[in-house]
């Protein structure tokens, strides 16, 4: 009972010291979520260099909620005024070039942080038990995310918007039964046309923002209820000292928010220079075919999605339609973002950490992000990129060589998933220390 | 008041009709939200048939129209784009265009009401995008066996002359034939013929 009061009890030397207990006393909540979450908070001490991109995806999110609020004061979300708007913003607003570069880089510097966030639970088994709810939470925000994504990158109203819109909403429509109506229902025109350009708009700026405020809330909550784990998979909790706290933790405040904001710097220091020298990235970050007006009658003789939706545009395209309904591609470009929700009880594995896991989930993982990156990349470019196959034999729908290379990783995609439960039980995993190693 | 433990029947039933009565409330507030994304009255109503004349038109030029929104193709085909949809029938996906969507008068070897006039809705079966037209000199491109067609710069869906698709391609069926008639020797009009109107 002493001991916890103490700091409410002594008198306050100065002007802010009673300040602050004047505060403390009718809103005690404010300091004890601090303890709670920050001071409080002990996280392991081992934390490596892939425990920066949480925080940092947290820092592009304040990047990308400000520069869109001073985006939204110039812009006009309306098809006729829209693409103009985008170019005034460019030309004519004070700063507003940078502030259009800050919002479309931190697009892509998201997808980024987010993609390595997701490695590091996947390579050191952050996603396992206690930790499933923190995961789900996890890959919801990068739902959310892609849908952001999405709505966001209509609002130029360049061809690609238009046509990245096109075939995106008419994915919906080939849902069985439904999917024309919902479909109309998501455009609320027979076309990609103003009504939709407006719900985008009203999408992108408040409705999404708001439930990934949410969502990130609940990841971070979920985390600091069962505390993070580290690259050596094993639980700081079990070995406390006499004060009770974790022998292997320290509190996030000050230790990790000194480390953080180091990683910060360095971060926005990359960002900077592709922010300044090199926003368009040559043509992966902001695509030369957006620099064209939308023309609902001419689609462009090449479009790709932005880089970060290339991996499953690449299965999408990579399933031939089946029973006269090309709904197989969607549902497998589905199928390969859902299954991500069953990576916590696929993952079948006694221990967590890549550090003791055997050659099996090693090799497993190492083909999965090489073929991960293979999508990517064929994603971005033409089906006809490698050219076609000299031979000819019954099964060859098709002769391009690209269209192959995208079927088979588009299997490897679903067996690292599929045979999870299988490869992971009977790897030769290695014993786990009690303790963390450094 | 009985013992405090106790679950009173009265006010659990209470709260359960409460509920109920709640969420019904709660669904039907949603509904004027959830239509109103439906098209409005002014998007339905901008759907008219569009006309076009054709004597303008030159052999193996392609025009394109926009109705309701959408791409429409006229293309005027030459005799060697029309030959050349005699032998590929092997190599298409649905050569009969059964499981195609086009008018009676056009369902047939050409897809059209008159061989050499081809009208069709520029819009990929697959996922909506707009095909090219690729000549058969474009075998560079699209490979040494390309008999001339459309070609969907999406997905890398390819099409004949009549938008038959090609096996291999990811779109399921043929490109739609919009309804469309004749007005006189010269005039199309899209959107309309004699049997159904719009």
């Amino acid at each position: 009972m002493a001991t916890s009061t103490t700091t409410s009890t002594t008198t306050p030397t100065s002007r802010l010291g009673s300040l602050w207990q004047w505060f403390d006393s009718r809103m005690p909540t404010l300091a004890e979520q601090w303890r709670i979450h920050a001071a409080g908070y002990y996280a392991p001490k081992n934390f490596n260099f892939w425990y920066y991109f949480g925080s940092l995806a947290l820092l592009v999110l304040v990047i990308q909620i400000v520069s869109g609020i001073f985006l939204t004061m110039s812009y006009k979300p309306d098809a006729n005024l829209a693409f103009g708007s985008v170019e005034y913003i460019m030309r004519d607003v004070t700063g507003g070039w940078i502030i259009r570069y800050i919002h479309s880089t931190g697009a892509s510097a998201f997808f980024i942080v987010v993609y390595l966030h997701m490695f590091r639970g996947i390579m050191y088994g952050s996603h396992k038990a206690p930790r499933e709810l923190v995961w789900i939470f996890g890959v919801l925000i990068y739902l959310t995310l892609m849908g952001e994504a999405f709505f966001g990158y209509l609002l130029p109203w360049g061809q690609m918007s238009y046509w990245g819109a096109q075939v995106i909403v008419n994915l919906f429509g080939t849902v069985p039964f439904i999917g024309p109506d919902l479909a109309l229902w998501i455009r609320g025109d027979y076309v990609i046309s103003d009504a939709t350009l407006n719900r985008f708009f009203a999408f992108h700026v408040i409705a999404l923002p708001l439930v990934l405020l949410g969502l990130i809330v609940a990841h971070l909550l979920a985390l600091h209820d069962v505390g993070s784990s580290n690259p050596d998979g094993v639980e700081i909790k079990k070995v406390k000292g006499p004060d009770g706290h974790p022998v292997d933790g320290i509190p996030f405040h000050p230790y990790y928010t000194v480390k953080d904001l180091m990683g910060a710097v360095v971060f926005l220091a990359i960002f900077a220079i592709v922010m300044f020298f090199a926003p368009e990235m040559g043509g992966y970050f902001l695509e030369y075919n957006n620099f064209i007006p939308a023309d609902p009658l001419q689609t462009p003789a090449h479009i790709a999605p932005v880089w970060y939706f290339t991996p499953y545009y690449s299965i999408l395209r990579a399933v031939p339609p089946l029973f006269n309904s090309q709904f197989p591609g969607v549902l497998a470009m589905g199928v390969a973002v859902m299954i991500l929700f069953f990576l916590p009880w696929l993952d079948r594995s006694p221990v967590r950490s890549i550090r003791y896991r055997g050659p099996y989930f090693k090799g497993a993982l190492a083909i999965f992000v090489v073929t991960f990156l293979l999508l990517g990349y064929l994603g971005v470019e033409p089906t006809t990129v490698w050219g076609q196959f000299k031979f000819d034999a019954f099964f060859l729908d098709t002769k391009e060589i690209a269209t192959w290379v995208a079927r088979l990783c588009t299997v490897i995609y679903f067996l690292f998933f599929f045979l999870m439960p299988w490869y992971t039980r009977i790897d030769k995993v290695k014993p786990v220390p009690e303790r963390v190693t450094a | 008041m009985n013992d405090p433990k106790e679950v009173s029947n009265t006010r659990r039933n209470l709260i359960v009709a409460t509920s109920v009565v709640g969420g019904a409330a709660a669904a039907g507030a949603a509904v004027p939200f959830v239509t109103s994304m439906w098209p409005s009255e002014r998007a339905k109503a901008a759907g008219a048939p569009i006309e076009t004349e054709l004597a303008a038109l030159q052999p193996g030029e392609l025009r394109v129209l926009e109705w309701r929104g959408k791409p429409v193709w006229v293309l005027r085909r030459t005799k060697e784009m029309l030959d050349s949809l005699k032998t590929i029938s092997g190599q298409l996906q649905d050569p009969e265009s059964n499981a195609s969507i086009q008018p009676e008068y056009a369902k047939n070897e050409y897809r059209s009401a008159k061989p050499e006039i081809m009208v069709m809705e520029g819009v990929c079966t697959h996922l909506g995008c707009s095909p090219q037209l690729k000549g058969a000199d474009a075998k560079a491109e699209m490979g040494a066996d390309w008999p001339g067609g459309f070609y969907c710069p999406c997905h890398g869906s390819k099409f004949d002359y009549a938008g038959r698709v090609f096996k291999g391609a990811p779109a399921p069926t043929n490109l739609v034939v919009p309804p469309y008639s004749f007005t006189s020797e010269v005039a199309l009009l899209i959107g309309e013929d004699e049997k159904k109107g719009a």
